[in-house]
């Protein structure tokens, strides 16, 4: 046995998680539509390959990648796509998102599965084989997996069954049920990315998944290590700590350090799609807190929430819903969304579980979240940057190292929601980001074009030069001529190339001089008065053209006036030339009315 | 007196060599651009759109960095904007004034395909070259590169340009500021 380690902070909440680790793994009937939202990883959104109408087997592609950071998605079970649109999505801010709609035909048919023979299979042919399953992290962030198998060679691999934050029993069902499926993707990872040693984290609270996971294991190298139970234990940052006592440092990814952590969920979808040749359609969700069923149920992606929790008899509809857990998990503010692939849980509230939190009250600098914040902030000091809206100091106080566990808010005194705060911030920093990235991409593209205009001004100057010179060069030559024939030999000391640059150097003066008076005649002369008065004429023609041009238009919609008048002009059809006129006939009374207004306040 | 003298010559001689050292450094360690310019200009939002009477973003903070303007003439980049430079330029925040261009939701022109004429007048009005076609073609918005500077509406003779304010998706969604709750209290 091994050391372990303890990281800085955490607490102890009450667990709950009993209700639904009653039962074993429940299925479930299929739901009348399905709602697979197109963006259910990190990075971009899939790009639909399927039509309205088109029917699709199960496990058939709905959407392929769109760039690196993308993962597919896939149909969940065979039937008719019925929309492709925007639709409610699980995300605390309710916008709708892209979403193939789904109208399960009740046959279940497979397309035909390939897996992939993964021992003869290079780690490149791997990860593509993942990408295109769709297979992402299921603890909660939806990483695309492929990007993490991409470090190897690798001291460690940690595997997270810890599973800390209250309610979620997902993962410890999981492993008790299906140890085997976990351990062969496992076996596959450590391949990959030929992980020296396998340590397997699981909380002492999970004996049952302890014990599954000891016999799964029997007889290979990986270990499975209990861990004592403590939140945020589940963090990757934190399990990489207790297991190997590495601290990943700001600014350093764990890779870095010879460590990668892969959720046992992850793994075992990893295990479906590489042996098996199924992409990720499907995934345990613990559906707990006031319904009649707590229990975890294998819920398709793109399940309807909604109905997800009628199946499991939720008492209240009104009832506010979470997903994820009560320490990082989002409320939900539509039920209508179809379930994503990082939907691990689903809490029902009830004023007996949640009772309201107090109101917020002022912080008194008690240092209590300080004590319990695993990442080693001053939540205390964060928190007032953030409340400030100073968020340069929350930046250099390392607001980006906070993993958002909650545990300052639950310890917090004066019920101040922190969290809150620290999104709050950080969102605004990345609006900040964003807006500088395109103000320095409109930069460059504005001194580009200043660049490109005086590039053309003097390439043209360039060119009108050479031309004169070519014109002065021919009469010298022609002059020249002459006088070549009478014999003269003295003329020919002087050479061509001479004569053509004093010819060249004749012609830019000459075109200097030609451009001078022009533009001393723009800046000179002309008094304000006069510039103005003749504004005011021009306005005035400008107007009287545009009410010529009117008619003009008029004419031309009137079906009664022959089209004889203008028989060349066949390639824009009638209706379209009169339209085009009307605008402009519109668009320049409009701007001679707005310049004679102008003229007139002046 | 001949104390005197030396102290002299030693003062001279330390004068000549610290003026020739400050004379080179002078050649060897000059700042060409003003970097007041420059930090002015990472504020302003660089939408070139000309709205504060001079001819792009940087002849603006040029004008800033002499003194010449007020820092409330930029209606892009907002009130953020005019704190900012407050901040860095040491003088007292100023709204913006009453009568003149107040700032406005980020949004990004749209041509109307079918009305365009293809003038190209709009493509030599973009000061960012966000604008796609030639003479006679169709012109096109590259949106991803517009500043929304509305300079190129004007310009178009049949008004088929439209701004389209931007709205919010997951990309550009910002969790909001906490709040307490207000609930109403039964009489």
């Amino acid at each position: 046995m091994s050391r372990l380690y303890d990281f800085h902070g955490g607490i102890h909440p009450p667990q709950h998680k009993d209700a639904a680790t009653a039962w074993p793994i429940q299925p479930l009937p299929l739901p009348p539509q399905l709602y697979i939202a197109l963006a259910q990883s990190v990075g971009n959104a899939a790009r639909p390959t399927v039509s309205v109408g088109q029917q699709v087997l199960k496990g058939q592609q709905l959407a392929q990648l769109d760039g690196r950071l993308s993962a597919a998605v896939h149909a969940p079970t065979s039937g008719t796509i019925t929309a492709i649109g925007p639709h409610p999505f699980a995300h605390p801010s309710g916008l709708p998102v892209e979403t193939i709609t789904l109208q399960p035909d009740g046959l279940d048919s497979w397309q035909p599965r390939s897996p992939l023979a993964w021992q003869d299979a290079s780690p490149a042919q791997l990860r593509s084989h993942l990408q295109d399953m769709g297979v992402v992290g299921l603890g909660g962030a939806v990483f695309p997996t492929h990007l993490k198998l991409a470090a190897s060679p690798l001291a460690t691999l940690v595997v997270n069954g810890a599973e800390c934050e209250p309610f979620i029993s997902c993962d410890d069902m999981l492993m008790r049920e299906r140890a085997a499926g976990i351990v062969d993707g496992i076996r596959i990872a450590a391949h990959a990315l030929q992980a020296g040693q396998v340590l397997i984290g699981i909380e002492d609270n999970k004996p049952q998944a302890i014990a599954a996971m000891q016999a799964a294991c029997a007889g290979t190298p990986y270990r499975v290590v209990t861990i004592p139970t403590k939140y945020p234990s589940g963090g990757a940052k934190q399990l990489i700590r207790i297991l190997t006592g590495i601290e990943v440092p700001h600014g350093t990814r764990a890779t870095d350090l010879g460590v990668q952590c892969l959720n046992v969920g992850t793994l075992y979808a990893m295990a479906r799609a590489v042996l098996h040749g199924e992409p990720l359609l499907s995934r345990i969700v613990t559906v707990t807190g006031a319904v009649a069923h707590a229990a975890n149920y294998e819920v398709a992606i793109g399940t309807p929430l909604a109905w997800l929790l009628q199946q499991a008899g939720i008492a209240d509809t009104q009832a506010e819903v979470i997903m994820g857990g009560p320490m990082m998990g989002i409320t939900l503010p539509d039920l209508h969304a179809g379930l994503p692939k990082a939907g691990n849980c689903l809490i029902a509230k009830s004023a007996a579980l949640f009772p309201p939190r107090p109101p917020e009250q002022a912080c008194i600098r008690c240092g209590d979240c300080a004590s319990v914040c695993p990442a080693q902030l001053q939540p205390m000091d964060l928190f007032w940057f953030a409340k400030s809206r100073n968020f340069g100091k929350a930046q250099e106080r390392h607001l980006f190292d906070c993993i958002e566990c909650g545990a300052c808010s639950y310890v917090c005194p004066s019920q101040i929601p922190l969290v809150d705060y620290y999104r709050f911030a950080k969102s605004e920093i990345w609006a900040a980001e964003r807006d500088k990235k395109n103000a320095s991409l409109a930069r460059q593209r504005h001194a580009f074009r200043q660049f490109r205009i005086e590039r053309d001004k003097s390439e043209k100057a360039a060119r009108l030069a050479a031309r004169a010179a070519e014109q002065a060069a021919k009469l010298a030559t022609q002059a020249a001529n002459p006088a070549a024939a009478s014999a003269a030999p003295a003329a020919s000391g002087m050479d061509d190339a001479k004569k053509a640059a004093i010819a060249a150097a004749l012609a830019r003066a000459a075109a200097q001089k030609e451009a001078k008076p022009l533009s001393e005649q723009h800046t000179s002369g002309l008094d304000d008065a006069k510039q103005a008065a003749i504004q005011a004429a021009m306005a005035r023609a400008a107007a009287r053209k545009a009410a010529a041009d009117a008619a003009k238009a008029a004419d031309a919609a009137n079906p009664d006036s022959p089209p004889a008048a203008t028989p060349a002009q066949t390639g824009m059809d009638d209706a379209k030339r009169a339209a085009v006129e009307a605008a402009m006939a519109r668009a320049t009374a409009r701007k001679a009315a707005a310049q004679a207004q102008k003229d007139a306040s002046e | 007196m001949n104390t005197l003298l030396l102290a002299l010559l030693v003062m001279v001689a330390l004068a000549l060599l610290l003026g020739a050292v400050l004379g080179y450094a002078s050649i060897r360690f000059k700042v060409d651009a003003d970097p007041l310019v420059d930090k002015i200009d990472d504020i302003l939002p660089q939408t070139q759109c000309g709205q504060c009477g001079h001819p792009g973003c940087r002849p603006y903070a040029q004008a800033l960095a002499s003194g010449e303007e007020d820092i409330n003439k930029c209606p892009p980049g907002g009130e953020d904007g005019i704190h900012k430079l407050a901040e860095l330029l040491g003088v007292d925040f100023k709204p913006f004034d009453a009568g003149a261009a107040q700032p406005k939701p980020k949004a990004v022109a749209l041509i109307d395909e079918a009305t365009c004429i293809g003038c190209t007048l709009c493509i030599q009005a973009c000061p960012v070259d966000a604008i796609l076609g030639s003479a006679k073609q169709m012109h096109t918005i590259i949106a991803s590169e517009c500043t929304g500077c509305e300079l190129c509406l004007a310009p178009c003779p049949v008004d088929c340009i439209r701004m389209i304010p931007q709205g919010t998706d997951l990309t550009n969604w910002k969790w909001r500021y906490p709040t307490i709750p207000i609930k109403a209290v039964k009489p």
